[in-house]
């Protein structure tokens, strides 16, 4: 610390920390997002071929196939602690796909289990799912509406 | 075979750009991962609601299907082809094609958090 007294010191460091931390992780966070998140969609195009060879899906219902088999390992790995490790290391790349969904209704609802079933561990699975659900509902019932009324119109087919 | 081995690098590709995107927005706002999922779904939502979103389902498969925007693209696709029916369809016909997402979710969610105990957060 040279010399330097405490107050200072930690002004200086927390001038440096923040001058310093975004631009020399920058280039490394986008790769890893990259690469995690690409490997994901990766296995989710493995699962969706074996599903469609295996069962014989296609359309909407392979892909919600895909989906339901993709937030299962998802949520195992969120219990067997895997993911948030993960998480660390690949930011982006673990939260946008559809497994980072999934790891975010497992997560707050092991955390909160000690304060109950109901309003603990049930409740809690909502913190982060809770406003995906309300905004897609949102937006699709509009969506729905808007076709419906452009069909009506005469506008689309 | 090549056309396999195309099917997974394309999902790679696109896969990979959107995750990317999202942690460059990360980088830039710091925002949550609540609210990057949300806006990553309500793209998908909208550009779908535009017609965009299935022509990069079509070229990249599970890139564009696994991550959250093609949740809101499954959404806004149900609430298309609902309309066609009537305006019944128009309202429920987001959240039936998305059913298997949140029906996955909220089973296998509950049954994880149940047997699972949170791991220590200093590891």
């Amino acid at each position: 610390m040279t010399g330097k007294n405490n107050a200072n010191f930690n002004k200086e460091y927390v001038e440096l920390v923040s001058k310093l931390t975004p631009k020399t992780n920058e280039p490394k966070t986008l790769f890893h997002a990259f690469w995690v998140g690409g490997f994901i969609c990766m296995i989710g195009q493995f699962i969706k071929i074996v599903l469609s060879s295996a069962f014989g899906l296609y359309g909407d219902n392979l892909a919600g196939a895909t989906s339901m088999v993709l937030i299962f390992l998802s949520a195992l790995l969120t219990g067997l602690g895997v993911y948030d490790r993960i998480g660390k290391y690949a930011g982006g790349g673990s939260i946008v796909p559809i497994t980072g969904f999934a790891n975010s209704v497992v997560s707050p609802a092991m955390e909160f289990k000690s304060e109950g079933f109901v309003y603990g561990l049930s409740a809690k699975m909502f913190t982060v799912a809770g406003p995906i659900i309300v905004f897609g509902v949102i937006g699709s019932v509009a969506t729905g509406l808007i076709y419906y009324v452009l069909g009506l119109l005469g506008v689309i087919a | 075979m090549i056309d396999i081995l195309m099917q997974f690098v394309k999902a790679f590709v696109v896969g990979g750009a959107i995750c990317t995107l999202a942690q460059f927005i990360i980088n830039k706002t710091k925002l949550t991962s609540g609210k990057i999922l949300v806006f990553f779904m309500l793209g998908g939502l909208v550009l779908q609601a535009l017609g965009v979103y299935k022509y990069l389902v079509d070229f990249a498969g599970a890139g564009a299907t696994v991550p959250i925007s093609g949740f809101g693209y499954l959404l806004a696709e149900g609430a298309i082809k609902g309309a066609k029916a009537g305006i019944f369809g128009a309202i429920t016909g987001g959240l039936s094609s998305a059913s298997a997402g949140v029906t996955a979710a909220v089973t296998f969610g509950y049954l994880s958090a149940l047997i699972f105990n949170t791991k220590s957060k200093y590891n």
